[in-house]
């Protein structure tokens, strides 16, 4: 017999795996920086589930939080933010060009 | 059956770590390594954190409960060492990313073997430079 | 002999474009070149025929590249499978999640538990752990942090005369940003930002002043200090932050607090093993003014966190604190 909280503990983590896989395989470098981001929140629940929860405060406000924002600084400073029509990356030279 | 009521936690840390293992072992891009390097972080994190938990029992936080039993609160260790994993994955990320930004500014590519061919043809250069 | 001499007594200068065969074999390039007389050469050379080198196939860096990852692939995947399910293997050997009698769950837990309120006066065990029976630990995960801080400096803060780092299109694009976020105001991010901003950093300086008695503590209100900050200096520019946070700020704030952690539990050199009589009354429990030295350990720890993660955020966007 299984629990409720079982159940949700059992979903929680599948939602952990996917987004692992899913981060792991997108092309746009965005895309895997916000999937790892949610990563990180369902990673707060499970803290929370786990008893733990200087563990949640942590990592809500550090994984969810700062690491997040570094990769984006990161990723905006190398002109991946920036994508045209077809979603590739646009190189930084050629952007100054068309300027 | 057993691998799904009693050890999902672990199975779940498992599994989590060889995808962070195969992103960093497989992936060209510098900012995917790093991002399944964290994710491998987390995965040890949950394995040492679900080894303290017992059902039936609260965090060790102990309010008006002034003569505590062991009976009745989680194990307070695993918390305590993944508080100070979480901290510290974080610095190695802005470490990382730091060098990232520096290669990029240098090589104008994220491909990790782009630019070891571009590093290799630059010591070569250099070399040349010398001898002539 | 008298060559080994003769080079002994020429100058450093001298010596690298020296003609003295010794010192041009030391100063060569370690990897053995084709001998100049060898016996086809020879034999060319008496026949009075040009003497042709045969080409070797060359392989290009790229496709040597190539070559390697045709394997290297494959044998990642396959690798990293025989790995995970290893472990997977070994995790069935382990005891039941949840269960109450695991060789984790042993008299080291009990003892903190137990005897955690008498010794550290803390109500939140895992506070009392970590800045009390293991202080010594935090003390280095700060340093770790205060480390990382500096390693990205050296990586990212630009030249005070613009020399070496300095790249003129990425300063002209930061100019043309910074003047953009003054001109054209985001209004929403600017309302929002003042509104939420001193109810995050409030809610930050809460968590870390009572990190003994509740749930928190210096990392996790460090770091939603550190997160305020990096909300305002979003919303109202980098130049409104730079007004109370500089550099000479941070040093000051990062060293001194690392300093005074070290000073409040250096104690434990003169008791002995015994370190968690400080002689301080522990008060009452609950109490904010309570269990020794864990509040301003609990305080220099949120400084330090605070300090760092806004450090890392302003050196990623500007290159400077």
């Amino acid at each position: 017999m299984v629990d409720t909280q079982t159940v949700l503990v059992w979903i929680l983590l599948g939602f952990l795996i996917t987004c692992a896989v899913a981060s792991m395989i997108t092309k746009n470098l965005l895309t895997t920086v916000l999937i790892f981001m949610s990563y990180s929140l369902v990673m707060t629940i499970i803290w929370i589930v786990l008893e733990s929860p200087d563990l949640a405060g942590t990592e809500a406000a550090v994984g969810a939080g700062v690491t997040t924002i570094l990769f984006f600084i990161t990723l905006k400073k190398i002109g991946a933010l920036h994508t045209n029509k077809k979603g590739k990356k646009k190189k930084l030279k050629e952007g100054e060009e068309n300027e | 059956m057993g691998l799904f009521t009693d050890h999902y936690y672990e199975i779940a840390a498992v599994v989590l770590f060889g995808i962070g293992f195969m992103g960093l072992l497989l992936h060209n891009n510098l900012i995917k390594k790093i991002v399944g390097l964290n994710i491998m972080d987390t995965a040890v994190y949950l394995l040492l954190a679900q080894r303290g938990m017992v059902f039936g029992r609260v965090a060790p936080i102990l309010g008006d409960n002034l003569t505590p039993s062991a009976e009745q609160y989680i194990n307070p260790i695993p918390a305590g060492l993944v508080l100070t994993g979480i901290v510290v994955s974080v610095s190695v990320s802005a470490f990382s990313l730091a060098l990232t930004h520096r290669l990029y500014k240098k090589y104008h590519t994220l491909n990790l073997d782009e630019i070891l061919l571009k590093s290799k043809k630059e010591k070569e250069n250099k070399e040349k430079a010398v001898t002539h | 002999m008298s060559e080994k001499h003769e080079s002994h007594e020429t100058s450093e200068t001298e010596y690298k474009g020296s003609k003295n065969p010794f010192v041009a074999w030391v100063n060569a390039d370690p990897t053995p070149e084709e001998a100049p007389w060898t016996e086809e050469k020879l034999e060319a050379l008496r026949a009075g025929e040009t003497y042709v080198r045969e080409e070797k196939p060359v392989i290009t860096e790229e496709e040597r590249a190539r070559r390697f990852n045709k394997v290297y692939k494959p044998l990642a995947v396959v690798l990293c499978c025989a790995f995970i399910a290893l472990l997977v293997f070994v995790c069935l050997y382990t005891p039941p999640f949840g269960a109450t009698d695991v060789p984790t769950n042993n008299e080291v837990s009990f003892k903190y538990i137990e005897d955690g309120l008498a010794d550290t006066g803390a109500t939140n065990v895992v506070a009392g752990m970590i800045l009390d029976y293991r202080a010594f630990d935090t003390l280095g995960e700060s340093s770790v942090l205060f480390t990382a801080v500096m390693s990205v400096m050296i990586l990212l803060r630009k030249d005070r005369d613009g020399s070496l780092v300095n790249d003129p299109a990425e300063d002209a694009a930061l100019a043309k940003e910074e003047k953009i976020s003054v001109q054209h105001r985001d209004v929403i991010l600017r309302t929002m930002a003042g509104i939420i901003s001193p109810f995050v950093i409030l809610f930050g300086i809460y968590v870390v002043l009572n990190g003994h008695i509740s749930p928190g503590g210096g990392f996790s209100g460090g770091a939603i200090i550190g997160a305020g900050l990096i909300l305002i200096s979003q919303g109202f520019g980098s130049a409104k932050t730079k007004k109370f946070f500089n550099f000479k700020v941070f040093t000051i704030i990062t060293s001194c607090s690392l300093l005074s952690y070290a000073a409040l539990k250096c104690y434990s050199f003169y008791t002995g093993s015994h370190h968690i009589e400080t002689g301080i009354p522990h008060g009452i429990p609950g109490a904010i003014l309570s269990s020794g030295f864990i509040l301003p350990l609990n305080i220099f720890v949120g400084l330090i966190v605070a300090c760092t993660m806004f450090g890392f955020y302003s050196l990623f966007t500007k290159g400077e604190i």
